[in-house]
């Protein structure tokens, strides 16, 4: 496999809606930002892969075909990636895998959403005649899984308002976030309205437009740019059917051998010693516990003690940060959410994460996931190639 | 009048473009046979007799998604089920007269080995609980279409809990304790 | 991108309406077919699962999530999606072998088109601020571009009708799986009325339900598998300007750009599986990779015979893999195609092993 590093990272702001731009203008304003930041310009890219969540989201079908202008593909090959929620993590897979095959030197990649154009809700739930009109969104869907989580564990009642608090902290310190709540405390999230139980409306992720973009290059292009090479360590992706009888919808298995895959790429055997951070997509604040434990951070039925304990709070000086750029719940364009986690670690081990950086971070995990938390997609990054 | 138009026009935010698609829908061939009988107030399961793992799913979709072939075989459902976990909803639904809070949950209909979500009633919301088990109450006959809406909703049972482990493994037979 | 063969290849009927069948349903038949005919079992026999699906064809979102419930993936799998043809779920495969991260992959691509009216569904493709608004449906705007050839005198209503009618026989002669087969002669289609004019009814490909699935692998691999196997050599793609008025209709460059980058010209082409919806389009794209007479084109009827949308391109390697791994042939050709008038091509040139 070839080596292939991330050598520009661009983001829009996140906001409820750009009413500013279009759809092309905001994948491109990312795009432009990413190709800034790698110090090129749009001829220096050799294909672009795009990823989003359903086309539905926006009523644009197979949208790439009318992005092709905004993203300077006339003549290049563009690809169009859609694994749901997952999407943004997978499409930087996909687009490491051009580089890493040997067939691309440099390549772009974007995703976006833009849920202000389109009703999200509405495109989740078309009616069908097999289960009940409850309408429920995801939120309802994931909720009874989150219950489980708290019957099986044992885990203190507002260990969700805990995750809440932290990553808005923590997203009050990131400029390009939607949501900024510095003041917000554990009695604010408490109050805030019971949506489905036991997921209050603070405990859930806004609903943004926005759009992410990286630039992914073969090693000695890598070198050749202005920032530090953030080095691709390990990739990995797994999927399972939505249902099937003895399914751990608490602790997926598509989960777990992802993480493993993925960390015995990067020869990783102990995550939380070993990582310096982590961005993980945590929709609703109990997702945190749960995927500490299924990612390996924490034994089975523990996770929750390591965010009661502040591992994973910058603030508190945690040892191991999670979601330090606020995470999903301080923004969320749905497609681009996994790759917002990629490039945020990506950010963590380059250094020029701001006022969210983790000192002297080395190593990062970046984890996206999807459909009825069946579909994942991760990839460690680094700042030193091997 | 500007020169150069767009110097001194206000931006548009936003133009408004309805999209209007009109789709036939098809359930598909396993969801007919299950839609058919809850169109007779039955609720079916289906599986695949060759498989090993011989799971019942309801409602069929057309295979064993653990071993990706074709469900064959229609398995009678018990109208009791169990509650695998739950939710207590605050939004309320449009178009239904059910009143927030209620309870939406996942429910293994006994002789299943899966679960499908549904609402539950005539409970005390807090004391709802996993492991918890109810039956169906059905809308009156003459409203019975080719749709899951026939079951109004859940509604809890005088009988023990379901152990953690045993759930989605009751069989038709039904659940009372200890066996 | 490293050489890969195609080890095996089934594709279900084309069907107008599928009727009951529901996604899963569609596209398990098929991957059953394609697994069990090198003896494998499900797609954990592989070591990459990657598939191409659009849900609007039937009108909800996450069709492709379904299609997971047919691939038997417990314990979970390595799984791709792409909401494109399936020909690109074969270039992503094929990245992943070559990347080292697989040996061996399933693809599958399918569509149920007809729970909706399509030509109208894919006009929400457009810019959706200035064209989709307009409603310009799929055929509206190939009308246009089979306008612009004709009065340009590059091409005639009698050569449209010509393709049509080559498509029918050939499909009657070759390809059991074909919606409109049949002996329709040139004098005959002119006869019947324009369409959406200059188009015809027939110079539009119809609406059908299907799927279809292929096995890749390494060379090492399908050596020890012992089946007979065809070489993908070179495979590009390439995207033009959504722009329709920016764009030379009459021409396809980007079709003649994946060609090169593919290598094409590096052999004689024997075979060619175009993915032309329109018979004018089957013109522009054989003179885009410069075939002469000495290629057979769309042997199996293309898609005008049959045009199970999402995985017709895929279904055009599969069927140039299938003539070279039956021995009909040694070198070919196979396009797909993406967005309105041809708009994004991919080309792939395969080989006798």
């Amino acid at each position: 496999m070839q080596y292939a590093a991330v050598t520009g990272i661009g983001q829009t702001h996140y906001k409820a809606r750009r009413g500013d731009v279009s759809i092309a203008g905001l994948v491109r304003e990312a795009a432009q930002n990413a190709l800034d930041d790698a110090g090129l310009g749009w001829d220096d890219i050799e294909a672009v892969i795009i990823g989003k969540a359903p086309d539905m989201f926006e009523g644009v079908i197979m949208p790439e075909v009318y992005l092709a202008d905004a993203l300077g593909c006339n003549g290049k090959p563009m690809l169009r990636v859609h694994t749901a929620g997952s999407v943004g993590g997978s499409t930087a897979l996909v687009a490491a895998s051009h580089v890493q095959s040997g067939s691309f030197r440099r390549v772009l990649t974007v995703t976006f959403e833009k849920q202000s154009e389109s009703n999200a809700m509405w495109a989740l739930s078309n009616p069908q005649p097999f289960s009940p009109h409850l309408n429920a969104g995801a939120g309802g869907y994931f909720a009874p899984i989150m219950r489980e989580y708290m019957r099986r564990s044992g885990a203190p009642w507002d260990t969700g308002i805990k995750v809440a608090v932290k990553d808005r902290l923590h997203g009050a310190r990131n400029p390009l976030n939607h949501l900024q709540m510095p003041e917000i405390t554990m009695k604010e999230v408490e109050e805030s309205p019971m949506l489905w139980d036991p997921i209050r409306f603070l405990e859930s992720c806004p609903s943004s437009d926005g759009a992410c973009a990286m630039v992914i290059a073969d090693e000695a292009l890598a070198r050749a740019g202005p920032r530090p090479p953030v080095w691709i360590r390990g990739g990995a992706m797994r999927s399972e059917p939505t249902m099937y009888a003895g399914r751990d919808e608490a602790n997926p298995q598509a989960g777990r051998d992802c993480a493993a895959d993925v960390y015995s790429q990067a020869g990783i055997s102990n995550p939380r010693k070993e990582l310096d951070c982590a961005e993980v997509y945590v929709p609703f604040s109990w997702y945190e516990p749960m995927w500490l434990e299924n990612l390996g951070f924490a034994e089975q039925g523990e996770g929750w003690k390591l965010t009661m304990e502040g591992a994973t709070s910058l603030d508190e000086g945690g040892d191991i940060p999670w979601n330090c750029s606020g995470g999903v719940l301080s923004s969320n364009p749905i497609g681009a959410s996994g790759m917002i986690r990629f490039a945020e670690s990506a950010r963590q081990v380059r250094g020029d994460a701001g006022d969210h950086q983790v000192d002297g971070a080395r190593m990062a995990l970046g984890h996206a996931y999807g459909g009825g938390a069946q579909f994942y997609a991760m990839w460690i990054v680094s700042s030193d190639q091997a | 009048m500007s020169d150069k138009p767009g110097d001194t026009e206000e931006l548009i935010t936003a133009i408004e473009t309805p999209v209007y698609l009109k789709y036939n829908f098809t359930a598909g061939a396993a969801t007919t046979r299950f839609l058919h009988q809850v169109r007779k107030g039955k609720l079916t399961g289906q599986r695949r007799p060759e498989c090993d793992c011989g799971h019942v799913y309801v409602p069929a979709r057309g295979s064993c998604a653990a071993c990706g072939l074709a469900t064959t075989e229609e398995v009678e459902l018990g109208n009791k089920a169990t509650v695998q976990s739950f939710t207590i909803v605050w939004i309320p639904i449009p178009n239904n007269p059910i009143q927030p809070p209620y309870i939406v949950a996942n429910l293994v209909p006994d002789g299943a080995n899966i679960s499908f979500i549904h609402l539950m009633s005539e409970c005390d919301n807090d004391s709802v609980h996993i492991g918890q088990r109810v039956e169906a109450v059905w809308k009156p006959e003459e409203e019975w279409d080719y749709a899951m809406d026939n079951i109004r909703y859940f509604r809890p049972l005088d009988e023990p809990d379901v152990p953690i482990e045993m759930i989605g493994r009751v069989p038709l037979s039904g659940w009372e304790g200890e066996q | 991108m490293k050489d890969v063969a195609v080890v095996s290849y089934a594709q279900s009927d084309c069907r107008r309406d599928a009727g009951a069948c529901n996604e899963v349903e569609l596209v398990m038949p098929v991957i059953q077919e394609a697994l069990q005919a090198i003896g494998l079992s499900s797609a954990q026999d592989v070591d990459f699962t990657c598939s191409g699906s659009c849900d609007y064809q039937q009108g909800a979102s996450f069709a492709f999530v379904m299609g997971v419930d047919a691939l038997g993936a417990v314990p979970p799998i390595k799984e791709s999606h792409v909401e494109m043809d399936a020909a690109w779920a074969l270039y992503e495969s094929m990245l992943k072998i070559s990347m080292g991260q697989a040996e061996s992959a399933l693809i599958y691509g399918f569509g149920k088109s007809s729970p909706g009216e399509l030509p109208t569904v894919l006009s929400q493709q457009l810019d959706p601020y200035y064209l989709a608004p307009l409603w310009v449906d799929s055929v509206s705007l190939a009308a246009l571009q089979a306008r612009t050839l004709i009065d340009q005198g590059l091409v005639t209503e009698a050569d449209m009708a010509a393709v049509v009618s080559r498509s029918r026989s050939q499909a009657k002669a070759n390809n059991p799986h074909a919606q409109l087969a049949g002996d329709v002669s040139v004098e005959e289609l002119l006869e019947e009325a324009p369409w959406v004019a200059p188009l015809r009814k027939h110079d539009c490909c119809p609406i059908s339900d299907g799927a279809s699935a292929m096995v890749i692998c390494t060379l090492e691999k399908a050596q020890a598998w012992g089946a007979p196997y065809a070489v993908i050599r070179g495979i590009d793609h390439r995207m033009e300007s959504h722009n329709i008025g920016a764009r030379d209709l009459t021409r396809s460059a980007s079709t003649t750009l994946a060609a090169e980058r593919a290598g094409v010209g590096e052999g004689p082409v024997e075979v060619a599986e175009l993915y032309a919806p329109f018979s004018h389009q089957e013109i522009i794209l054989t003179r885009a990779l410069g075939l002469d007479d000495s290629t057979t084109v769309n042997p199996s009827g293309g898609v005008l015979a049959g045009n199970l949308m999402m995985a017709s391109g895929l279904s055009r390697v599969g069927e140039v893999a299938r003539r070279i791994m039956d021995g009909d042939v040694r070198r070919g050709v196979a396009h797909a195609t993406s967005g309105p008038c041809l708009q994004h091509n991919l080309v792939a040139v395969l080989e006798a092993a």
